[in-house]
C-alpha cells in the first residue's frame, strides 16, 4: 500500500468522524470572520433548532410516525428553566437536566398509550398536547407572565465566565449542537439505528428480526423530547425572555417542515432542514406576506419531487443512479 | 426441536387451522406443503407471534413460546423469510443483512449513543459476518447497492442470507422459490442443502414439489386446516388423502 | 349561583359548537375512510367557506342562502383541486409522505388567504336576525338554531349518499376493504375526488355557519378544525356516528367547563378528556 493509498483508507474508514472534526473546525471560527452579532444570533438560533430537528428527525424519519407538537416540549423545556430559575432561584445547569427529565417522564405518558396505535392517534395526542401547553403559558398569568411573557432570565454559565453574548453563546449551542449530532451518528450507525431503520421499512420484519417496534418508538419519542427540552433550556438563556408564542403549534409545524426538507432519517440532513427554513425568512425578508406561500410551497414541492426530503432524496437518487450504471457495466 | 400441539386458529369463528400437532426435528429440513388456502401461512404466523394461535402450544426446546410476542420469538432464535420479500428497500444491500444480526448488536440506545469501544469492535466482527453471508449467497459484488434495485432473484438470496446471518436455531421460509426460474430455483436448492448439510434444521413451506420430494427429510401435509399426513417424501406420496387433496375425490377414484 | 337556566344555556351552547366539529369530524372521517391519511387541509375549508360567505355578501352582493349555496360549493370546488393537483402528483402511496403533503397544502392555502383578504378580523352577519329566542329559560340565539339544523340536514343528505347511491356505496367499499374495491373496478381516481369534495362541502358549511358567531379571518379554522380532528378521534376515526357523537361530546365538554370552571382553560380540559380516553379505550368511543 502506498502513503496516499493508506490515506484515502483513512479517510473512507473515519468519513465521518472527518466529516465532523472539519465542521466543528469551522463552526470554531466563525466569529472570527463573522462578528456581527445579528447574524450570530441568527446561527445561534440555527443551532437551537438543529437540536430539536436531529430529535425530530430520529422520530419521524426513523419510526415513521407524526408528532404535531414538539414545540410543547421545546416549550416547556424553556418555561421549566425560567421558572426554575428565576421563580425558585435554583442553579441553572441542574434546572436543565431536571427540566429535561419531567419532560421525558411527559413524552413517555403521552408516548405508551398512543404508540400501540397508528400514526394518526399520536399526531393528535401531541398536537393536543401542544396546545394544552400553549393555552397553560397564555392562561397561567402568576406563574408564566401570560402573554406577555417571561424576562430576566440569567444566562449560562460555567464557573464565573458566563455564556452573556453571542459569540460566547455560539460556542456554547454549537458544541451542545454537534454532541447531539455525533450522539445521534453514533445512534443510527449502530445495531439499535438498524433496528429502527427496519422499524422504518416495514414493523412485521423488524419484529421477526427481534427489535421491540413498541419499545423502540417510545425510547426515540423521549430521546427526542429531551433533545427539544435541552434547546428550549438554551433559547431560554440565549434570549433571556420567553412567550407563549415561540411554542405554538405552527412552531410545531416548522419543525416538521424542517426535517421533511433535510430530508426524513438523514441526521446531516437535519443540519441543512434546520439552517435553510431558519434562514428561509431572512432571504425573502421583502415579501413578509408569501412566508406562508414559500414555506408551504417548499415543503410541497420536497414531497412531490423526493418524497424522502432533500438530502435524503437526492443520495438514494446518486446511489441508485450509479449502482444501475455499475451494474450496466457489468453485463454489457 | 419444534413442537406444535393442537395449534387452532379461528377468524371471526371461521376455522383456518384445527388442532394441527407435529414436530420439526433438530438438524432436518421438514417440508410444509399443501393445495391454496391449506393455512400454510398462518401456521407460519402463529409459530412467529405475528397472529395469536386461539388455542394451542407452540414449544420451542420445550420452552412454550406460544403467547412471546414477535420480537421475543425472534431473540429465541427464530429466524423467517416472507412470502412477498419483505426487505427494507432504502438501506443497502449490506445494512439488509445487518439488520438480521439485530439481536447481537446490543439494545442499550444510550450504549449505542455513546459507541465506546467494545461496541466498534462488535460493529466491525458483525460486519465481516455479514460479508461472509452475502458471500455464501454470491452476493458481495453489490454489498453497497440499495436493496431496491436488485432483480427479483437476487433480493430472495438477499432475503435468505438476511435470515441465515444470525444462525438461527430454527429457520422458517415461506416460499423461497416462489416466482424463481429454473436455473435460479436451482441455485436457492444449492443453498437450501448447503444449510442442511451444517445441521441447521428448517422448516421449508413450498408449493414446488419437486423441489420438496428432493429436500425434504420429512413432509408435513395441511389441507383446511388440518394435517392429513406425515412422513418422509416416498411415503407421503402415495397417501391416498394426499392425492385426493391434490388431485381431487374424483380423480382419486377414477 | 349557577341556575337550571344556566345549565341549559351551557347545554345549548355546547351543542351548537359540538355541530360545528362534527361536520368538521366528518370531513376528516370522509377522507381517512378513502385514503387512510389525515386531511389538514379540513382545517383550512373551514377558514375558505367563510371567507367565500364574506365576500359573496359583501362583494357580490348575494342574498343569505344563495351566498351560503355558492361558498359551500366553491369550497367543494378548491378541496377537488387540492386532491387533484395537489395530491394526486405525488406518486408516492406513503402515508406519512401523503399526511405531510396537505400539511404543506394548509400553509399554502393559509398564505394565500392571507394574501386575498388581508390578516385583519372580520365580522360576518349571521343568517337571520340577532334577536334572541328563549328556550327554557336560555336565551338561543336564530343562528344557533340554523346551525344544528343545517348540521342534521347535512347528516340526512350524507347518510342518504352514502346507503342510497350507488357512488356512496362504492365509497363504503374502500373503507371496509380497499383490495377488494379494486378487483371489482372501482375508480380510486372518482372516489378520492368525490371525498375531497365531499370534506370541502362540509368543512365550509361549518365555516358559513360558525364565523358569525366567533370572528372570521385567514386562520379561524385551525383551532375549530383541530377540536373537529379531536373530534373524530375521540369517536373512533373513521366513524361516522363516531365523528357526530364525539363533536357534540367535545362541545359540551368545552362549554361546561367554560361556564363552571373557567373559560380560558376550556381547550385545556377538553383535551384533557380526549388523552384520558386514548389511554382507556385507544380506539375511540365507537372506534372498531
Amino acid at each position: 500500500m502506498t502513503r496516499y493509498d493508506k490515506l484515502l483508507y483513512f479517510i473512507r474508514l473515519h468519513h465521518t468522524g472527518l466529516t465532523v472534526c472539519a465542521f466543528s473546525a469551522l463552526l470554531l471560527l466563525y466569529p472570527l470572520v463573522q462578528d456581527n452579532p445579528y447574524t450570530l444570533g441568527l446561527s445561534n438560533l440555527v443551532a437551537i433548532h438543529v437540536i430539536i430537528v436531529l430529535g425530530l428527525n430520529l422520530f419521524i424519519g426513523y419510526t415513521g410516525q407524526i408528532s404535531l407538537g414538539h414545540a410543547a416540549f421545546f416549550g416547556l423545556g424553556a418555561y421549566g428553566t425560567a421558572i426554575g430559575t428565576v421563580t425558585f432561584e435554583l442553579a441553572p445547569w441542574p434546572t436543565l437536566v431536571g427540566v429535561a427529565a419531567l419532560v421525558a417522564l411527559v413524552a413517555l405518558i403521552i408516548g405508551i398509550p398512543t404508540l400501540r396505535l397508528s400514526g394518526h392517534y399520536l399526531a393528535m395526542a401531541t398536537l393536543g398536547c401542544n396546545s394544552v401547553v400553549h393555552t397553560v403559558m397564555l392562561q397561567w398569568d402568576e406563574v408564566t407572565g401570560g402573554s406577555s411573557g417571561f424576562a430576566g432570565i440569567p444566562p449560562l454559565a460555567i464557573g464565573a465566565f458566563a455564556f452573556d453574548d453571542e459569540v460566547r453563546f455560539h460556542y456554547l449551542v454549537w458544541t451542545i449542537a454537534l454532541i447531539s449530532l455525533l450522539l445521534c451518528l453514533n445512534l443510527v450507525r449502530s445495531g439499535v439505528g438498524r433496528g429502527l431503520a427496519a422499524v422504518a421499512g416495514d414493523e412485521t420484519a423488524a419484529e421477526a428480526l427481534g427489535v421491540n417496534t413498541r419499545r423502540s418508538k417510545i425510547n426515540v419519542f423521549v430521546l427526542s423530547a429531551v433533545l427539544a427540552s435541552v434547546a428550549g433550556s438554551l433559547f431560554a438563556h440565549c434570549y433571556s425572555y420567553v412567550s407563549p408564542d415561540s411554542f405554538n403549534i405552527f412552531v410545531s409545524t416548522d419543525l416538521v417542515i424542517m426535517v421533511v426538507v433535510g430530508g426524513m432519517g438523514s441526521i446531516w440532513g437535519s443540519l441543512f432542514g434546520a439552517t435553510f427554513i431558519t434562514l428561509l425568512p431572512e432571504w425573502i425578508d421583502i415579501f413578509d406576506a408569501y412566508k406562508d406561500l414559500v414555506h408551504g410551497g417548499v415543503l410541497v414541492l420536497v414531497l412531490m419531487f423526493l418524497p424522502q426530503g432533500f438530502v435524503t432524496g437526492l443520495v438514494d437518487l446518486i446511489k441508485t443512479r450509479s449502482a444501475l450504471r455499475r451494474s450496466r457495466h457489468a453485463t454489457s | 426441536m419444534l413442537h406444535l400441539d393442537g395449534v387452532s386458529k379461528q377468524f371471526g369463528g371461521l376455522p383456518a387451522l384445527s388442532e394441527v400437532s407435529f414436530s420439526v426435528p433438530r438438524g432436518q429440513l421438514t417440508a410444509l406443503i399443501g393445495p391454496n388456502g391449506a393455512g400454510k401461512s398462518t401456521l407460519i404466523n402463529c409459530i412467529t407471534g405475528v397472529l395469536q394461535p386461539t388455542s394451542g402450544a407452540v414449544r420451542l426446546e420445550g420452552e412454550e413460546i406460544t403467547s412471546l410476542p414477535s420480537h421475543a420469538i425472534a431473540r429465541c432464535g427464530v429466524a423467517r423469510t416472507f412470502q412477498n420479500l419483505k426487505l427494507f428497500e432504502r438501506l443497502t444491500v449490506l445494512d439488509n443483512v445487518l439488520t438480521g444480526l439485530t439481536v447481537e448488536g446490543g439494545n442499550s440506545m444510550m450504549m449505542a449513543m455513546l459507541r465506546l469501544p467494545y461496541l466498534r469492535h462488535r460493529e466491525r466482527r458483525l460486519k465481516l459476518r455479514a460479508l461472509e453471508a452475502l458471500d455464501h449467497f454470491g452476493l458481495s459484488d453489490k454489498a453497497q447497492w440499495p436493496a431496491s434495485v436488485m432483480a427479483y432473484g437476487d433480493k430472495k438470496r438477499l432475503e435468505l442470507a438476511r435470515a441465515t446471518v444470525s444462525q438461527p436455531q430454527l429457520l422458517l421460509l415461506d416460499e423461497p422459490v416462489a416466482g424463481l426460474n429454473a436455473t435460479e430455483t436451482e441455485a436457492v436448492a444449492c443453498q437450501l442443502r448447503r444449510l442442511r448439510r451444517a445441521g441447521q434444521t428448517l422448516l421449508l413451506v413450498e408449493h414446488d414439489m419437486e423441489l420438496v420430494m428432493k429436500l425434504a427429510d420429512q413432509v408435513v401435509v395441511l389441507d383446511s386446516g388440518c394435517v392429513i399426513a406425515c412422513g418422509t417424501p416416498d411415503e407421503v406420496q402415495c397417501n391416498p388423502r394426499v392425492l385426493e387433496a391434490y388431485l381431487g375425490r374424483m380423480d382419486a377414484t377414477a | 349561583m349557577y341556575t337550571t337556566s344556566d345549565f341549559f344555556q351551557f347545554v345549548v351552547a355546547g351543542i351548537t359548537t359540538g355541530a360545528i366539529y362534527a361536520l368538521i369530524a366528518l370531513g376528516f372521517s370522509v377522507v381517512h375512510n378513502t385514503m387512510g391519511i389525515v386531511n389538514f387541509v379540513q382545517v383550512d375549508f373551514v377558514s375558505l367557506g367563510g371567507m367565500l360567505m364574506f365576500s359573496a355578501l359583501l362583494a357580490l352582493g348575494l342574498p343569505m342562502i344563495p351566498g351560503l349555496l355558492l361558498a359551500v360549493a366553491g369550497v367543494a370546488m378548491l378541496a377537488m383541486l387540492v386532491e387533484r393537483f395537489g395530491l394526486r402528483p405525488s406518486r408516492s402511496d406513503n402515508e406519512l409522505v401523503l399526511i405531510f403533503l396537505t400539511i404543506g397544502l394548509s400553509i399554502i392555502i393559509r398564505g394565500a388567504m392571507k394574501l386575498i383578504w388581508g390578516t385583519n378580523r372580520m365580522a360576518l352577519p349571521p343568517l337571520s336576525g340577532n334577536q334572541p329566542i328563549h328556550i327554557f329559560g336560555a336565551a338561543v340565539l336564530p343562528q344557533a338554531l340554523w346551525i344544528m339544523a343545517l348540521t342534521l340536514l347535512a347528516i340526512v343528505v350524507l347518510s342518504w349518499f352514502f346507503y342510497r347511491t350507488p357512488l356512496g356505496l362504492a365509497m363504503r367499499a374502500v373503507a371496509s376493504n380497499p383490495t377488494a374495491a379494486a378487483v371489482v373496478g372501482i375508480a380510486a381516481g372518482r372516489i378520492r375526488l368525490t371525498s375531497y369534495a365531499i370534506a370541502g362541502a362540509l368543512g365550509g358549511l361549518a365555516g358559513v355557519l360558525v364565523t358569525p358567531i366567533t370572528t372570521l379571518s385567514y386562520d379561524v379554522g385551525v383551532l375549530l378544525g383541530l377540536k373537529g380532528f379531536a373530534a373524530a378521534i375521540l369517536g373512533g376515526f373513521g366513524s361516522f356516528p363516531g365523528a357526530i357523537l364525539g363533536g357534540v361530546i367535545l362541545g359540551l365538554l368545552e362549554s361546561l367547563s367554560a361556564g363552571y370552571l373557567s373559560s380560558g382553560y376550556k381547550d385545556v380540559v377538553a383535551f384533557i378528556v380526549l388523552l384520558l380516553v386514548l389511554f382507556v379505550r385507544p380506539k375511540g368511543l365507537l372506534g372498531k
